[in-house]
């Protein structure tokens, strides 16, 4: 091993020094992230924080600046095998108004489909069962705008599942979701990491999903400020709100009026 | 309707307006999705500039006016994904600029601006074999991929994060788009007209939506209206002795009003299932007991009520508050 770690080969998604700017300004700095396979991992923080940034530059929406991010061992840039990773953005992103419900789910399936082929007694199979996971076999039929919106972000979770992932990345999934159907997710969740796949969820709050969860990793301002065993949400809200102990920047400066203000 | 197939220029026009109808809606489909409805009408603004270009250049118009168009599209999808604050104003000056060159070009050639009027609303007459060829082939380039690639462009026009989380490569995906109805537009401005096309790309995928649940169903229903009403305008046309493409566009409108009633129909049917849900963070906490006393009404499936899903039981909405089943009498919820 040479400086710096080198990657292992169970290494799921490894980051390192990663920076990430928006518009110019620098909006995630230096962050070093690993997710091992088999591990449930949380990306926490506060509003603002970073945490969606940080997970849409680790699968590609988003472009980084510094810094070095690889998926199963390989570089981002390089990086073919779509097929083994289910994507579940955020509620609110997407439209699917006209869509059915196994419609939705059914293009979870195209990182394994070649172009101009029809879906395959694979697909088939693989779809009703994501949709069953989700226990949403009986709303296969049904059009989207007719689900509630935790039914909706029930598809999105089995559109994920569709394609059979061995890295879930989920974006916020239990935001607006009350805590029955949140212990619902954490289930279905430590069945896929007993499977052997491993989970990258983007938190508010610990919520139902504290067991399935190995590490919280929480980001404050941009920087990852603990890596470790989950801590209750209260303790990390103190732990993101800790004082300085050294004297604050100097605000009289004028060319540093603005830049400091919080 | 036998009468009309006895001259060639007819048939002609028929077949050319049946694969317009077939393409305008199919990539229709796709351009609503992604809630460009109006790219179509700004593409043929850029495609008169085409046949403007081909009427001083002495070329046969379509295929020139198919490069020109084409090139506009994607121009017009690279100012959108690049320069969003500016994107709008970019487009109004390509798609006007397109439209002042096409007319001062026709005019230098010495044709005028009457030349350019049979493109722009249709002329069946005008439709020549070589035309029809070219319709022929350009048909089969924008159908194979709208259909065949269906399940790629529908996720690419719904949620392009995750389109690229599965690998597939969006921003050709989005130029495809933007080509195809480029091309579509070109080729229906023989039988729907340039200024009228985008009528045909909107009007019959938004009656479809009216009367079927599904994408592919909405893209399968879009086309048979698209060529219901362009063969039929087409040909109605020859015998009310006008442009034809006033007539195609004013039969898709009537076809999406008569859809209207069949959506209230569908809507109730299908109308999400109410939910409320129970709070459940915190079990200690006990809610009042509320009787309503003696309730002379007994609630139940078809009661006339309004009722809703309440946590593991139901609702029933009544006069203002909500009536739940407890042992031999009902709950204010």
């Amino acid at each position: 091993m040479s400086i710096g770690t080198a990657p292992e080969r169970t290494d799921v998604i490894s980051a390192d020094n990663v920076t990430v700017q928006l518009g110019g300004l620098p909006v995630l700095r230096g962050i070093d992230l690993r997710v091992h396979r088999g591990e449930a991992v949380a990306l926490m923080g506060g509003n603002g924080s970073g945490k969606s940034t940080l997970v849409r530059s680790l699968i590609r929406l988003l472009p980084y600046q510094r810094g070095e991010v690889r998926l199963f061992g390989t570089p981002l840039n390089s990086f073919r095998a779509w097929s083994r990773i289910g994507y579940v953005p955020q509620r609110s992103a997407p439209v699917l108004r006209g869509a059915k419900v196994k419609e939705v789910v059914a293009s979870g399936r195209l990182a394994r489909r070649k172009p101009f082929l029809p879906l395959g007694a694979g697909d088939r199979s693989a779809v009703s069962q994501a949709l069953a996971v989700v226990d949403l076999a009986d709303r296969a039929t049904s059009e989207m705008t007719t689900l509630s919106g935790g039914q909706q972000q029930r598809v999105l979770i089995a559109r994920a599942l569709a394609g059979e992932p061995d890295l879930l990345v989920l974006d916020e999934p239990t935001a607006g979701v009350d805590l029955r159907s949140q212990q619902a997710l954490a289930d279905l969740l430590a069945e896929r990491v007993a499977a052997g796949a491993s989970v990258l969820v983007v938190l508010h709050e610990v919520g139902a999903l504290q067991s399935l969860l190995d590490r919280a990793v929480v980001l404050h301002e941009g920087r990852v400020i603990s890596d470790g065993p989950v801590v209750p949400s209260d303790e990390s809200k103190r732990l993101a709100r800790h004082e300085h102990d050294e004297q604050r920047p100097n605000r009289d400066q004028p060319w540093l009026g603005g830049a400091v203000e919080r | 309707m036998i009468e009309v197939l006895a001259f060639p220029f007819m048939q002609r026009a028929l077949l050319a307006a049946l694969l317009t109808g077939l393409m305008a809606p199919a990539v229709g489909t796709y351009i609503v999705q992604r809630r460009l409805s109006l790219l179509g009408d700004g593409l043929g603004h850029v495609a008169i500039a085409g046949v403007g270009l081909a009427l001083i250049t002495g070329q046969a118009p379509i295929p020139v006016a198919v490069v020109v168009c084409v090139a506009g599209a994607v121009l017009v999808e690279t100012l959108r994904e690049f320069g969003k604050a500016s994107g709008d104003v970019g487009l109004a000056i390509l798609f006007y600029g397109g439209l002042a060159a096409g007319v001062l070009m026709s005019g230098i050639a010495g044709s005028g601006a009457a030349a350019l009027s049979g493109y722009l609303f249709g002329s069946l007459t005008t439709v020549t074999r070589s035309d029809l060829i070219m319709v022929g082939v350009l048909a089969v380039v924008v159908l194979v991929p709208a259909i065949g690639l269906a399940p790629q462009l529908f996720a690419v026009c719904t949620d392009e994060d995750f389109a690229r989380v599965q690998g597939l490569q969006v921003r050709s995906y989005n130029i495809m788009i933007v080509a195809l109805a480029a091309i579509t537009v070109t080729l229906a401005m023989r039988t729907v007209g340039l200024l009228l096309v985008s009528a045909l790309m909107v009007i019959p995928v938004a009656a479809a939506s009216n009367l079927v649940r599904g994408f592919y169903a909405a893209l399968g229903c879009a086309m048979v209206v698209g060529v219901l009403v362009s063969v039929g305008g087409a040909a109605g046309a020859y015998y009310a002795d006008t442009a034809p493409g006033a007539l195609i566009v004013v039969l898709a409108i009537l076809v999406f009003v008569l859809t209207l009633p069949a959506s209230a129909l569908l809507r109730r049917r299908h109308q999400a299932a109410l939910e409320l849900p129970e709070s459940v963070d915190d079990d200690n906490v006990v809610l009042p007991h509320v009787d309503t006393g003696v309730h002379p009404h007994q609630h139940g499936p078809g009661c006339g009520h309004p009722y809703v899903q309440h946590g593991d039981h139901t609702d029933f909405i009544h006069e203002g508050h909500r009536h739940a089943q407890h042992a031999d009498h009902y709950d204010e919820h």
